[in-house]
């Protein structure tokens, strides 16, 4: 197991290392957070139940994290290491193939609970946003969640040729689901029908719901766990049977 | 396998038939291979804890520094040197915290055979190394592939430049779309096909290269251009000299040819040009 800790280890130094992604992933949401409470406050609403604007977008702040690093970092990652002949190489020692996929597993779940805590305690801080009801609970539908989003993540880099397909891609993917489901900041409740229609399809959108609800009380979600979970085990097969080595 | 310190060198004139077997994600349509004893589609993972390999189209993370490439490549085998000599050995101990984007070709190839004898393998698989290189790094590069063999290590190297395998091997297999057509000492190959020794000059207009076939050992003469070109057998280029001499004719670039690798390799497998 020295392997995978070693493998693990050194994709969370590379990501560190690497400027673009580390942005992206999590200062962006940090930037929104901060962005829309300077705009709009966090002071309760009636719409919202009584909840802040704030209060409303941060369990989306945190799904983003999730989506950006599922979607976007995770497909890029593995397409580049595909294209440039990094997986090639590790083939050639006695790694066991699924070593390289579990350490990529590790490293999200670690970057998304970062980004998740970061998000948590910022809003806590500069916008009185109450700790998270059930947070052990809420850990548990970030590991959901994340392993959804990495199985289609894993499906995106094992097929997709080159790190800019996978950007592309990638990102035509997320960013329409990052604006309609809620995890934007822009709540779900605001949107007109039609659009509100079309978030209820985006796996995202229940990622948001599972993590407010469980957040403010009103615990799991069983759409929002039927839908990830099937999301996962799909995933989780297609990408099996898809993935490309070179 | 020879079971002995060896250069072992494989030119092939198609990519279908290069890559060792036993990385090569390639699956057996007849016969059996055995690498140091193992089956390497069955026993592939044990296989590759004693084997190094370094691929030509590899590469490792930008952004991964040279120390860390060794530290985790040493976790995948049970068995390893310990890789702060290697990086020594290999010259990259300047280099230690580089990132792989900042490393020259040289520098990455070095690196590239330290990860592949990181766990002191005892066959050692190079692919086309000295692709890209300019002379100095070429020659460099030979240096270090016998420096390997001086370690006691077989090496098994993939190759298109024949001056390389001539250079470098003790042993030769030639391999034609999948097949090996031939396999022997370099000396050997060449003496196969030498046939003749040549013997080579420019010359101005007006000479007449016939009176030559008159020299002992001489065959034939034939001349194309400014060159005449000498064929027959004994001390050739001494005799076309003293011959020479005696008529005043003193060329410059007198030279004896003989058969290289090269002859032999489009010997065997033609001069058609190949997909």
């Amino acid at each position: 197991m020295r392997a995978l800790w070693k493998l693990t280890w050194m994709e969370i130094k590379l990501f560190l290392r690497e400027p673009v992604g580390l942005f992206f992933t999590l200062a962006f949401p940090l930037l929104l957070l901060f962005l829309f409470g300077a705009i709009f406050g966090n002071e309760p609403v009636a719409e919202l139940g009584g909840r802040g604007t704030v209060d409303v977008s941060v369990p989306g702040y945190v799904a983003m994290v999730i989506g950006t690093l599922g979607l976007i970092g995770l497909p890029i990652g593995l397409a580049s290491y595909r294209q440039q002949g990094v997986l090639r190489r590790y083939r050639a020692t006695p790694l066991h193939p699924s070593i390289v996929l579990a350490a990529q597993v590790i490293f999200g779940l670690a970057i998304a609970f970062a980004g998740a805590v970061l998000l948590i305690v910022a809003a806590h801080l500069a916008y009185a946003v109450p700790w998270p009801g059930a947070p052990l609970s809420l850990a548990g539908a970030l590991v959901l969640s994340s392993l959804s989003f990495f199985s289609a993540g894993f499906i995106l880099g094992g097929v997709l040729p080159t790190a800019r397909t996978a950007q592309a891609v990638g990102m035509a993917i997320f960013f329409p689901m990052l604006f309609l489901s809620g995890a934007s900041g822009m709540p779900r409740e605001l949107l007109p029908d039609t659009l509100r229609r079309i978030s209820d399809l985006l796996p995202l959108s229940y990622v948001v719901t599972l993590i407010a609800d469980l957040w403010y009380g009103q615990g799991w979600n069983g759409l929002a766990l039927v839908v990830l979970s099937g999301m996962l085990i799909v995933g989780a097969v297609v990408s099996v049977l898809t993935f490309r080595w070179e | 396998m020879p079971n002995y310190p060896h250069n072992h060198c494989r030119p092939a004139p198609d990519e279908h038939a290069r890559g060792p077997a036993c990385q090569a994600p390639y699956s057996a349509d007849a016969g059996t291979v055995r690498v140091l004893g193992l089956d390497p589609q069955r026993q592939g993972s044990e296989l590759r804890q004693r084997i190094g390999v370094q691929l030509q189209q590899a590469a490792l993370p930008d952004d991964l520094k040279v120390w860390e490439a060794l530290d985790l490549f040493a976790a995948f085998y049970r068995h390893t040197v310990d890789w702060q000599p290697l990086l020594e050995q290999w010259g990259l101990a300047e280099k230690r915290n580089a990132r792989f984007k900042s490393l020259s070709g040289g520098q990455r190839q070095r690196l590239f055979i330290a990860l592949a004898l990181v766990n002191d393998p005892e066959l050692v698989f190079l692919d086309e190394l000295t692709t890209g290189l300019d002379p100095q790094a070429r020659r460099q590069t030979w240096d270090l592939v016998r420096a390997i063999r001086e370690r006691g290590k077989t090496v098994v190297l993939v190759t298109h430049f024949m001056d390389e395998a001539e250079q470098l091997c003790d042993r030769v297999a030639i391999i034609d779309h999948g097949r090996i057509v031939a396999l022997d000492a370099p000396d050997a190959l060449i003496r196969q096909i030498q046939g003749e020794s040549r013997v080579r000059f420019s010359v101005s207009n007006g000479f007449d290269p016939t009176f030559l076939e008159a020299v002992p050992g001489v065959s034939h003469t034939v001349r194309a251009g400014d060159q005449v070109v000498v064929y027959g057998s004994g001390p050739l280029l001494a005799r076309v000299a003293a011959a020479l001499a005696e008529r005043q004719i003193t060329p410059l670039d007198l030279e004896s040819e003989r058969a290289t690798l090269e002859d032999v390799f489009l010997a065997l497998t033609g001069r058609r040009i190949r997909d």
